[in-house]
């Protein structure tokens, strides 16, 4: 795939005429998918799909585009030869970009993937025996995703890897159930086994009669996966330069007022320790790590080529959504095994869903509880809870109201898969937060 | 091209019950002024092919961008041996399934083509849209764009089935943001809302036009909010699969079972609900499915009765129940699914100012900005860019971040009046998500304004 990528570059370098440049940015995936429901197959399948980015350059006029590839090669030169031909008859139409900005240093790159993925006929017979005597539903998704970047420059950045993502829930009726993610790059039978069975002990606990509480504000346990999601809402707008010059950052009242979240919230893009492609598609390295949040205050934006070139900062190769890959949520003090004797009386969460900012200047979000999420009394856990919606601001669930992040973090590989497998991650904690507000 | 590939897939359908091949192409472009500069003005063009089969009882498909003769005989082939693994292991027997072969076509209709105005015009228009909406130096971010797509597909069968559509769509926007000190708020065109299908005529259809009390009073919607209301808490909940159980994972269930079809009572009897393909410019108007099922206008809610699911043929076999056409697939890189196509409010008598006259205290919002429901598709709370209070049947005072809370399945009983034709909006969005794996299709929405009774209302902080 890499050498195929390569060729294709070195096609449109040939292509070039006069002063013309080019950054292309290329993206493949031949990935495994199979639904499941009722422990049993719904609909099994694989795709395989290429694509190429285009950015025909002409001093400051620019024009992109993308293409689907076949994986022919004489098919996609051909292709890439009209699409060049396109774009130049457009670029006389354009005015100059007062914003482009695309690396100029080679900086190549290669990140090659190790290929120790299970036949999916395999992981598909675990998951099957798995699901015996239980209603289990989910995805396994599981294949090669691909990256590259290239201009003609000479700059060539290559990245690969083959990850599996088995995202389920064992299902006790209605809407109570455990989720489970199990996630990695090789298949071990015994740590899946060790999840199966982890589900498998809430699963008893969801049987029992369901409890349904107040509106109102209460002690709860947000668990890593669901901190994780919370991040991923306020990644929404909260980080991006630009949302940041335009006043629309969720997090406007710490850059205007100071305001600082608990000291021991401490947040970093962290590329390196993340599963993403450490280039982005104006061919800039990622730093290692771009520090957010730091001991509570705002630290730094996600800055990409186009926003550091119109706000006059440099750039610090986020891509064009500004929104962090590789999320990295320090660790606090607090024990995973003392969560519930801490907690004492209130609510653990392990999932939330359909989150949703409700006042974007005071960040406030609302989402539900959902999948096993249970009434906490004296440190054990009572009874499961029936969903509940809540409405709070990050500034409280990360601020005055944080009683501490827990010592142990989990890494959370995501299981999107709108367009292609994300190769988004998260390394985050648990979190005991007091006063939390639910509101129906 | 489709000579091309129909003559490939005669040759590599594998000996099994049943195959398919669903060829799309779409092509889009994005032109953007954002603070009167043009955005660098992006082009898309996706091609691929799913193959499907069917073979003792079991489905496999296959997906692939390689549209070479040796490309679909491997995606075939792949089909095949996921067809052979998943039998006497499928949720859905497929033996059962014996869809007939479709023949047909389906194309947009489209007055004003998109190429058939320059470029240079097209960002013209941009530009002098863009300028106009700053009008005030606290407007600090102000944006214009046209978002045009035409996606072909060609549907063929191993028994002989052949459909071919074309769709264009156009998606017009507009944002301005204004902010003084820590507050921050943005209007836009009615989200992204104005999506039809059709050319730059489109643009002819626009009417550019125009902290929240917390407690228990009447509400009125606009347009461009109902879309979403009608959207989470209709649409979502009436899905087949989701009832069935297939999204519990992801999207969720419902609280919507199945034996409510035929005597529910979904909302009060001013509560009409249509499954509407038939609407030429609405945003997702077609002939055929995915799988090839013709499609009709049906009624889902009459009267405020629950009559039918959003119910795909393998649905309605797996269920026992009356749907619609509605497998839809965001593009070839994707299988099927139950899914939401134009689903619309059907309009009453009431005008707008009859509406507002009617009401003591209580709300008027205006164009969605935060939208968030159960897994059940129960307990909902969403919010708006604009509100103005109602006050003894005057519409008074600009309020600040209006919202409102609600269930789902009490929501609709207090609709206490529907407008007219006259406030009849035809709408939709570009993004609706679901399935696993993960799916964005377009769907489209058609409502009145319509006026609720007694609804939890709060603001902002």
């Amino acid at each position: 795939m890499q050498a195929y990528f390569y060729a294709l570059a070195d096609t449109l370098t040939e292509q070039l005429q006069g002063d013309e440049l080019y950054t292309c940015t290329f993206h493949g995936e031949e990935s495994d998918f199979v639904r499941l429901n009722h422990s049993a197959i719904r609909q099994p399948g694989s795709v395989t799909q290429r694509s190429l980015s285009v950015d025909l350059i002409e001093g400051r006029r620019h024009a992109p585009a993308e293409v689907a590839l076949s994986g022919d090669a004489e098919m996609d030169r051909a292709r890439l030869r009209a699409l060049l031909a396109d774009l130049r008859e457009k670029l006389p139409y354009l005015p100059d970009d007062p914003y482009l900005l695309y690396a100029t240093d080679r900086q190549s790159s290669e990140t090659h993937g190790d290929n120790q993925l299970p036949p999916s006929a395999d992981a598909m017979a675990a998951i099957i025996a798995a699901g015996q005597g239980r209603d289990l539903v989910g995805i396994y998704a599981a294949g090669g995703i691909y990256a590259g970047f290239a201009n003609s420059l000479g700059q060539r950045n290559w990245f690969s890897s083959y990850s599996f993502n088995f995202d389920w829930s064992f299902y006790h009726e209605q809407d109570r159930a455990v989720k489970t993610g199990y996630a990695g790059f090789a298949w071990d039978e015994a740590a899946f086994q060790r999840k199966v069975d982890a589900a498998s002990a809430h699963l008893e606990v969801l049987r029992q009669p369901a409890r349904t509480i107040a509106p109102g504000r209460y002690r709860v346990y947000l668990s890593p996966v669901a901190l994780y999601d919370l991040l991923g809402t306020l990644s929404w707008g909260g980080f991006g330069l630009k949302n940041h010059r335009t006043k629309q950052t969720t997090l406007i009242k710490m850059v205007e007022d100071g305001v600082r979240l608990h000291p021991s919230v401490t947040l970093l893009n962290n590329t390196r320790d993340g599963v993403a492609p450490n280039f982005q598609e104006a061919g800039f390295l990622k730093p290692d790590q771009v520090t957010l949040i730091e001991a509570g205050a705002f630290r730094d934006c996600l800055a990409s080529p186009r926003s550091a070139q119109e706000y006059g900062v440099p750039t610090n190769g986020a891509s064009g959504s500004e929104s962090p890959e590789s999320i990295d949520m320090a660790a606090g003090e607090l024990p995973h095994d003392a969560v519930l004797s801490q907690l004492d009386t209130g609510v653990y969460i392990n999932n939330v869903w359909y989150l949703n900012y409700s006042d974007r200047p005071a960040c406030r979000m609302t989402g539900m509880t959902r999948f096993a999420t249970f009434w906490v009394e004296n440190g054990a856990i009572q009874a499961p809870l029936n969903v509940m919606r809540f409405d709070e601001s990050i500034y409280r669930i990360l601020g005055e109201n944080l009683i501490e992040l827990t010592a142990e973090r989990e890494l959370i590989l995501d299981a999107d898969s709108y367009h292609q497998r994300s190769t988004d991650s998260g390394r985050v904690p648990g979190a005991l937060v007091d006063a939390f507000t639910f509101t129906l | 091209m489709y000579d091309r590939i129909a003559e490939h897939f005669r040759q590599i359908v594998p000996p099994a019950d049943y195959c398919s091949l669903r060829f799309v192409r779409e092509r889009s472009d994005l032109l953007s002024v954002r603070q009167n500069v043009l955005q660098p003005v992006r082009s898309s063009e996706d091609t691929g092919a799913m193959l499907t089969v069917f073979d003792a009882g079991g489905m496999g498909y296959a997906a692939t961008s390689d549209l070479s003769l040796s490309g679909l005989r491997r995606a075939a082939e792949q089909a095949h041996t996921w067809a052979r693994q998943s039998a006497g292991r499928s949720v859905v027997d497929f033996s059962k399934m014996a869809p007939p072969p479709p023949h047909g076509e389906y194309v947009s209709v489209e007055h004003i083509p998109w190429d058939s105005v320059p470029l240079a015009e097209k960002i013209e228009l941009l530009q002098t849209e863009c300028a106009r909406l700053k009008i005030d130096d606290r407007i600090v971010d102000w944006s214009a764009s046209l978002w045009h797509t035409e996606v072909e597909s060609l549907y063929l069968t191993a028994d002989g089935g052949r459909v071919q559509q074309q769709f264009r769509t156009l998606v017009p926007m507009m944002s301005a943001t204004a902010n003084a000190g820590t507050e921050t708020r943005e209007r836009s065109l009615g989200g992204r809302g104005y999506c039809r299908q059709g050319g730059l005529e489109v643009l002819d259809h626009l009417g550019y036009r125009t902290a929240a009390p917390s407690g228990v009073m009447d509400v009125v919607l606009a347009p461009d909010q109902m879309i979403l209301q009608i959207h989470e808490s209709i649409g979502h909940p009436l899905e087949l699969d989701r009832i069935l159980g297939d999204e519990r994972n992801y999207a969720g269930t419902s609280f919507v079972t199945p034996e409510m079809f035929g005597s529910y009572q979904y909302g009060s009897d001013l509560l009409n609900i249509t499954f509407d393909p038939t609407r030429p410019e609405e945003f997702t108007s077609y002939a055929f499915d995915d799988e090839g099922t013709p499609s009709q206008r049906e009624y889902l809610i009459r009267n405020g009765t629950l009559e039918r699911a959003l119910g795909s043929l393998t649905s309605q076999v797996r269920a026992d129940l009356p749907g619609v056409a509605n497998a839809r697939a965001s593009s070839w890189n994707r299988p099927p699914i139950d899914r939401m196509a134009n689903l619309n409010l059907e309009p009453g008598t009431s005008s707008l100012e009859e509406m507002i006259a009617s009401v003591e205290r209580g709300v008027y919002m205006q164009t969605n900005c935060s939208w968030s429901i159960d897994d059940s598709r129960n307990k909902f709370q969403f919010g708006c860019e604009w509100g103005r209070l109602i006050e003894d049947g005057e519409l008074t005072t600009v309020v600040k971040n209006p919202s409102y809370r609600g269930i789902s399945a009490t929501f609709w009983r207090s609709l206490k009046m529907v407008g007219n034709a006259e406030t009849f909006d035809l709408m939709g969005t570009p993004f609706c998500g679901k399935g696993e794996p993960n799916q964005v299709v377009r769907v489209g929405h058609a409502s009145p304004a319509c006026l609720f009774a007694d609804v939890d209302v709060f603001g902002g902080e």
